[in-house]
């Protein structure tokens, strides 16, 4: 069963010059439900872009994006965040975990905005990424790969059908890398959720058995990935 | 976790500029409470003391002077009247009671005032209460060198029953001005919460034949207290019009509670400038917490972008930022009722030590339910401005943090 299908997808942004400078050009990009994919692609090649359009926080200038039979592209902001609070999780390079929360009410947060607050789920999510005895730690009192598990944790919270990864091991050491990556790729196997993942580093794409080259992918490259 | 949670983590998180941000709300409040309790009480109060009475009967000249001199022992007497004057009015078929006062002397800046044993035992200073002594006093022998002291001076002077004093002459204390004459102490009142009790009372021929005084003027009297018959309202416009319109000798202040509202008429002005300067300090209360949520912007943009990756609405982000400062303004409000408890005793303490007034702190006054809520709804309206920035924060360039 097809996840996220996507046509069509183009965004520019302004230049400080007044010109359209395109930074996606998608022509198709398909996603089975459950699937891992990697997107490989160098830094400025319009990853992120390409994440945030399909998690609804950008909009795009056309094309269309279909995520569990809704089509986001066509929602409006509202409805935009509304589909991404429930049907996405989004883990990022640099964590973004909230500094005044602690672990515990980082989880919860992220649940907040979509079912609902969930305490039992949220610990149990913490203690499943091996954080149980950190739930009332702040995320200055972690490292950085305990940082990147309680926004593993985060991105799980709302039983997202699709997982967005952008440099998800971008800002740790070579092991904490590893385990890091191996966490995402069984937390979304058990939790059911396919997993699309953005990196520029071989090591983590040699993880996968589906990598998409996003650079060719982005001038239109049709292609179609995953099970 | 909902919007007030949210709101909550973000006043711990940025807890310093919360706690200062709501002092001076706090400050702000409880001035505004201060000003309008004190301005209300004190002239609910000063034009509600009669000591009783319906009216003073003087020398020819202010009222205003006549009634401070007579009720509140504040003013200069503005001159003597004859003991026939007293008679006269004391005589009057509309008259329930009339009682002499004469001022002139004092101890150690606490005011002489000579009398009658009539104010005592006749007089109710409010409505069913008459001056009562402490345990071990008694009114003073109208023709003894005896004082009777009011509450406040007991405790300030530390006098006791059997305890002796020379007066001083004038209404203002200088040593140089000391009466030759012996005073002892034989009783204390209770307190009244009025004027009296900062008064020594003796008297009334204590007064007009101290040594140093005019002998010319020994039977004369600086004023009459005078409390007209009930059902005798038109009786007081009557003699209003023989004293003030007809006569040229004698003043009569009547009502007593009009003559104080006139002052308070007529310097109206203050109080409007008082109120103003409320209002300038409750906005200024609401500036310092725009100023401090706006200052705090650029360093939660990223905050907000994260939320709002998270799925959060730009009206939860708005309604989350709007809500701070309505939370910081109500914090500050709270503190506010310490503030304003605190400013009010002592100005109290103040104003009955000078007056004998008493103003009650716990006294409930409308201010204390709208101050509150107009400072919460003006610290959401100061949280307008950031709430729009924060509406408006990119949510895509602001999730990398800032290298």
């Amino acid at each position: 069963m097809t996840l996220l299908e996507i046509s069509d997808l183009k965004k520019s942004f302004l230049t400080p010059d007044g010109s359209d400078h395109c930074v996606v050009n998608v022509k198709t990009f398909v996603l089975a439900e459950q699937a891992q994919v990697a997107l490989e692609g160098e830094s400025g090649s319009g990853k992120t872009t390409f994440l945030h359009l399909i998690a609804g926080i950008l909009k795009p200038d056309a094309g269309r994006i279909v995520i569990a039979r809704q089509e986001m592209s066509a929602l409006n902001e509202p409805a935009r965040d509304r589909l991404r609070a429930t049907t996405i999780g989004y883990i990022f390079q640099t964590f973004n975990l909230l500094q005044g929360y602690t672990c515990l009410e980082n989880v919860l947060l992220g649940m907040s905005f979509g079912p609902g607050a969930d305490r039992n789920l949220a610990e149990k999510l913490l203690k499943r990424v091996g954080l149980g005895h950190r739930l009332a730690h702040y995320p200055g009192q972690l490292s950085s790969g305990q940082q990147q598990r309680v926004a593993v944790a985060r991105a799980l919270a709302n039983k997202p059908k699709l997982v967005l990864a952008d440099e998800p091991t971008g800002n740790l050491d070579r092991k904490s890398a590893g385990e890091s990556l191996a966490l995402i790729r069984e937390a979304c196997r058990e939790s059911e959720s396919a997993l699309l993942l953005v990196s520029h580093d071989r090591e983590v794409l040699g993880q996968f058995e589906h990598v998409a080259d996003f650079h060719k992918m982005n001038r239109a490259f049709a292609q179609e990935v995953g099970p | 976790m909902n919007l007030c949670g949210i709101v909550l983590r973000s006043l711990r998180q940025h807890a310093l500029s919360t706690v200062v941000t709501a002092a001076s709300v706090a400050l702000a409040g409880g001035l505004l409470m201060s000003v309008w309790v004190v301005k209300q009480q004190s002239q609910a109060t000063f034009t509600g003391v009669n000591g009783g009475f319906d009216a003073v009967l003087g020398a020819r000249g202010s009222k205003l002077q006549l009634v401070l001199n007579a009720i509140f022992h504040l003013e200069a007497s503005p001159g003597n009247l004859a003991w026939q004057d007293f008679l006269d009015i004391q005589q009057d078929p509309n008259v329930e009671l009339a009682i002499p006062l004469a001022v002139g002397d004092n101890y150690r800046g606490y005011r002489l005032v000579g009398t009658t044993p009539d104010l005592f035992q006749k007089a109710e200073y409010a409505p069913g209460k008459h001056f009562e002594l402490q345990a071990g006093g008694d009114w003073f022998d109208p023709g003894r060198r005896e004082a009777v002291v009011g509450d406040f001076v007991a405790r300030k002077m530390k006098l006791k029953v059997g305890e002796t004093f020379h007066p001083f002459h004038g209404l203002i204390f200088d040593e140089k001005n000391q009466h030759s004459e012996t005073y002892v102490v034989i009783g204390a009142l209770k307190p009244s919460n009025t004027p009296a009790d900062r008064v020594i009372w003796i008297p009334l021929a204590g007064i007009q034949r101290m040594s140093g005084h005019d002998p010319n003027a020994a039977t004369d009297v600086s004023a009459v207290l005078v409390k007209l018959k009930a059902g005798s309202a038109i009786a007081g416009f009557q003699m209003d019009m023989m004293y003030n319109k007809q006569g040229n000798r004698l003043t009569f202040a009547w009502p007593i509670g009009r003559v104080m509202a006139d002052l308070f008429d007529k310097i109206g002005w203050f109080d409007r400038v008082l109120t103003l300067v409320s209002y300038l300090v409750m906005l200024v209360a609401a500036g310092s917490i725009l100023a401090s949520i706006y200052n705090s912007m650029n360093e939660r943009r990223r905050e907000f972008a994260i939320l709002r990756a998270l799925g959060a609405r730009r009206a939860t982000v708005f309604s989350a930022i709007v809500l701070e400062a309505a939370a910081i303004a109500a914090l500050g409000m709270s503190g506010a009722f310490g503030i304003y408890l605190g400013l009010v005793t002592v100005v109290a303490g103040i104003i009955r030590a000078q007056t004998g007034v008493v103003l009650d702190p716990f006294s409930f006054n409308p201010v204390m339910l709208w101050s509150p809520a107009a400072f919460t709804a003006l610290g959401a309206l100061s949280g307008v401005v950031p709430a729009i920035k924060a509406y408006r924060t990119d949510v895509a360039s602001n999730l990398t943090p800032p290298s």
